[in-house]
């Protein structure tokens, strides 16, 4: 670092003394930048209100109305997950459920928390509104596309939705809607609840594709003067790999639903083999059923790092701004996501291991499986040393951050276990698989919106959330969860089975009855902590404390916009022209412990500044 | 294409040029148009899909306990009395491949401003998508006649049936998609929209001849992939 300085000095002797500009050749000017290689982007600014907050063609109001319509969707799972934690723990409260009712909950459930919600919050909510923002640009690159993206994805919801209205309900197939079980009479919703399942998902898909191309090309043909892929905040390199992962993950998904569909309408056999059905045999034979669950597992893992890899980005931010740090190992964490959405496409069959696959490919998977944890392990060891001795302002975005980190290792050494053929086996039908994705691509996760909502509400709304409200909302998700998911664990060691709708007379009712109470009150008590949020928010922009212009004393360009919240084609006249990673925090001999994208060169040069 | 011209960058050949327009600022693929980029990133997406599909008939071929019908005698086209294996497919494939070709002079055409020329061979390749369409139909047909159903073939396995409608079904949906732009572009083409820069009814993005590339783009993954299908579903 103290070489760097020294350049730094060097060339700021030199820079004072030569001219500056002069054409295109090498120049010696330290702050120049090379023009901007593309002109001005149109944009279509709306006038009414339709076209300026309904049928919006710009993306941080997109942004939002993806956040809202996937945070409505959670909560509807967040009740059905209610629902099944009452009959589990306290079933003679629950007369009104029935064991259908049960699979179609954590059907529901499953599928809404892991697509409709996670992924469209991520995807949908954080990339549409962070995206343009931090790589300064005006908007996306297809606006109208990213409109249509939206609406398509209101529509699937809406599918998804119908499908309680039904006859027979929506599908109780699981959340894998693995067939022929999911469209074989006698699983609740094997009429139209699947098929409406399968709709939506196609629609969520097609506007979900509209959706990746639009921040895939933002990302990579629109950024700003000065941004290199590598000034990038981690949040864009997070949202970005993963879209990749979806644009190239959710294709099996359709076809895999497509297939399930027409072997539902149609009678064709693509997943049905021969069957006998109440003594009769069916008209169906010669399909494949495993077929089914690759298709739905090469989609379904990427999924989970489609979930997971926005996460990680969105995480290294936070904890860099709040611990006034530069994000330890920059471009370790940026390959560590790029191999871990790389290796993501080959690991798929861990999830299938009691198949009856033959074991060598089991032996394949599990050793992939366990490659993975190396890249991911790296990051949590780089959070860490970024928090060692920083200067860490312990508000509510870094206690959500520190739970995250908590959470996520917790989650990822079950995953170590699981990942094991030999160990996975004896727990693949219990509760401790329930506990191992939970923690770790649930509540970890989780953990990461949440803190984000934090962090980033300043910029949306121009005011501060309470702090004092965002703690008890924290300590009460944090230790709420924890009581929730770590007995489950035990559960699962002691052999309770998940997916049963009650355990009968099973030996282990006993130590198993008074736990799931406990788990069940857990529950209650986090699903309704989340409305304290909720609450937070509506006071907030009613008597919210305004923030004014960058609070946190960030880096990265979305907190340096000319006005906050920022308006429609963010910049007002002139675009940022970027000099610096987003992440020089502390740096020593600079005025203020935080140094901007924006800041040029020439106004640090007696600091000692990284080079990048 | 050689490269385009761009201030203050200096373009560098091979595997160095590569990595240091991705270090670069501001796009990864020089000068390249956002629209040509995103159609690009689509089609691998697109290509995923079709892979899947491809994969699934071979999954769905290789384990089916009963036989799967002889290609060569279900496709045949009986002429004065003589079954001619793969006569109609041939047909089809060389019309596809064909409207490839006058996509590519539209393409031509289009960027030297030529409006009429690149008018008519839009045109031209619309109606080549049309008439592979039209033929796809008339093979459908005569399979159905025959008593092959999505859930039956009186030939062999049930999934000869099912595989090849959903195949050759969601390949012909791509294809009529395209006709149906092919023939607004044509329109807009004729109209000088795009000479005009006039913006687009829905995205009211200002025209320009470069949508015609990314349409044609479109138009030859499509064919690319016929090859593909022709070769999994006529020659296996």
């Amino acid at each position: 670092m103290s070489e760097d300085y020294k350049d730094n000095i060097e060339i700021q002797t030199q820079s004072s003394e030569s001219i500056s500009g002069g054409g295109s050749g090498a120049t010696t000017d330290i702050d120049y930048v090379r023009p901007a290689e593309v002109g001005e982007q149109d944009l279509y600014h709306g006038h009414s209100f339709i076209t300026k907050w309904i049928f919006c063609q710009d993306a941080k109001v997109i942004g939002v109305q993806y956040f809202l319509l996937a945070t409505f969707t959670g909560i509807i799972g967040l009740i059905l997950s209610w629902l099944m934690r009452l009959q589990l723990g306290f079933p003679e409260l629950a007369g009104f459920m029935t064991a259908e009712h049960y699979y179609q909950f954590v059907t529901m459930h499953g599928m809404i928390m892991v697509v409709y919600f996670l992924t469209a919050l991520f995807l949908g909510g954080f990339g549409n509104f962070l995206i343009p923002l931090m790589v300064g640009a005006r908007d996306m690159v297809f606006p109208y596309l990213n409109m249509i993206s939206f609406w398509m994805f209101f529509i699937a919801v809406g599918v998804l939705l119908a499908s309680f209205f039904v006859p027979g309900g929506p599908t109780g197939a699981g959340w894998t809607l693995y067939p022929p079980q999911a469209i074989k009479e006698g699983t609740p919703g094997s009429g139209y609840g699947i098929l409406l399942m399968c709709i939506s998902l196609v629609l969520f898909v097609a506007g979900f594709t509209m959706g990746g191309l639009n921040y895939l090309i933002t990302v990579l043909q629109a950024r700003t003067r000065g941004m290199t892929l590598m000034r990038m905040p981690l949040t864009v390199w997070g949202i970005f790999t993963a879209t990749i992962l979806a644009m190239l993950a959710f294709p099996a998904l359709l076809v895999g639903g497509l297939m399930l569909s027409l072997d539902k309408i149609l009678g064709t056999s693509f997943f049905m083999p021969t069957i006998l059905q109440a003594g009769e045999v069916l008209d169906y034979g010669g399909g494949s059923p495993i077929l089914f669950q690759h298709l739905f597992w090469f989609f379904g893992h990427p999924e989970v790092y489609i979930v997971a890899l926005p996460a990680f980005g969105i995480i290294s931010d936070l904890i860099s701004v709040h611990a006034r740090k530069n994000i330890f190992g920059y471009r370790m964490m940026v390959w560590a996501i790029v191999a871990i959405g790389g290796l993501s496409f080959f690991v798929w069959a861990h999830h299938m291991y009691v198949s009856g696959m033959n074991p060598w490919f089991g032996f394949f998977f599990a050793t992939t499986t366990l490659i993975i944890a190396v890249p991911t392990a790296m990051k949590v060891y780089n959070w860490i040393l970024t928090l060692w001795r920083g200067n860490i302002r312990l508000n509510v975005v870094m206690l959500w951050c520190l739970g995250f980190i908590v959470t996520f290792v917790n989650g990822g050494i079950t995953g170590i276990f699981l990942g094991n053929v030999t160990v996975d086996v004896p727990l693949s039908d219990t509760y401790f698989v329930i506990a191992h994705f939970h923690m770790v691509m649930g509540i970890a996760p989780l953990m990461v919106i949440m803190g984000a909502v934090y962090h980033w509400f300043p910029l949306v709304s121009g005011r501060f959330l309470d702090e004092r409200l965002g703690k008890w909302h924290f300590w009460a998700t944090f230790l709420g969860a924890y009581s929730i998911y770590f007995p489950m664990h035990y559960l699962g060691f002691i052999g309770v089975p998940r997916r049963y709708f009650e355990m009968y007379d099973s030996p282990y009712v006993t130590s198993a009855v008074g736990m799931n109470e406990f788990i069940s009150m857990a529950a209650f008590l986090v699903g309704a902590a989340q409305f304290i949020l909720i609450y937070n928010i509506i006071k907030t922009l009613k008597v919210g404390k305004p923030a004014g212009h960058n609070p946190w004393k960030a880096n990265s360009l979305e907190w340096l916009t000319p006005s906050v919240p920022p308006e429609h084609g963010n910049w007002g006249d002139r675009l940022p022209v970027v000099h610096r990673w987003p992440y020089d925090y502390s740096v020593p001999g600079a005025k203020e412990d935080f140094i901007t994208q924006t800041t040029p060169p020439s106004e640090v040069a007696n600091t000692e500044v990284e080079k990048t | 294409m050689s490269n385009p011209k761009i201030e203050g960058y200096e373009f560098k050949p091979g595997f160095k040029g590569m990595s240091e327009d991705t270090g670069s600022d501001q796009t990864m693929f020089k000068g390249v148009h956002w629209g040509k980029a995103m159609m690009w990133i689509f089609l691998l997406s697109d290509t995923f899909i079709f892979s899947c599909f491809l994969i699934s008939y071979m999954k769905g071929r290789g384990s089916t306990p009963v036989d799967w019908p002889n290609p060569s005698e279900v496709f045949a086209l009986h002429v004065g009395g003589v079954p001619v294996p793969l006569l109609l497919i041939a047909i089809m494939t060389f019309v596809l491949i064909t409207s490839s070709g006058t996509m590519a002079l539209a393409v031509k055409y289009g960027y030297e401003k030529n409006r009429k020329m690149c008018g008519w061979l839009i045109l031209a390749t619309a109606v080549g998508g049309l008439t592979f369409v039209g033929m796809q139909a008339f093979e459908w047909s005569k399979l159905i006649h025959e008593g092959v159903r999505p859930w039956e073939n009186p030939f062999g396995a049930k999934q000869f049936g099912s595989f090849f409608f959903m195949i050759t079904g969601f390949h012909g949906t791509h294809v009529s998609i395209g006709v149906i732009f092919l023939s607004i572009y044509a329109y807009k083409t004729f109209a000088g929209h795009y000479d005009e820069r006039k913006r687009g009814w829905f995205t009211s993005i200002k025209g320009d001849y470069v949508e015609i590339e990314i349409l044609g783009l479109y138009w030859h993954f499509v064919d690319l992939v016929w090859v593909f299908i022709f070769a999994f579903f006529y020659l296996w």
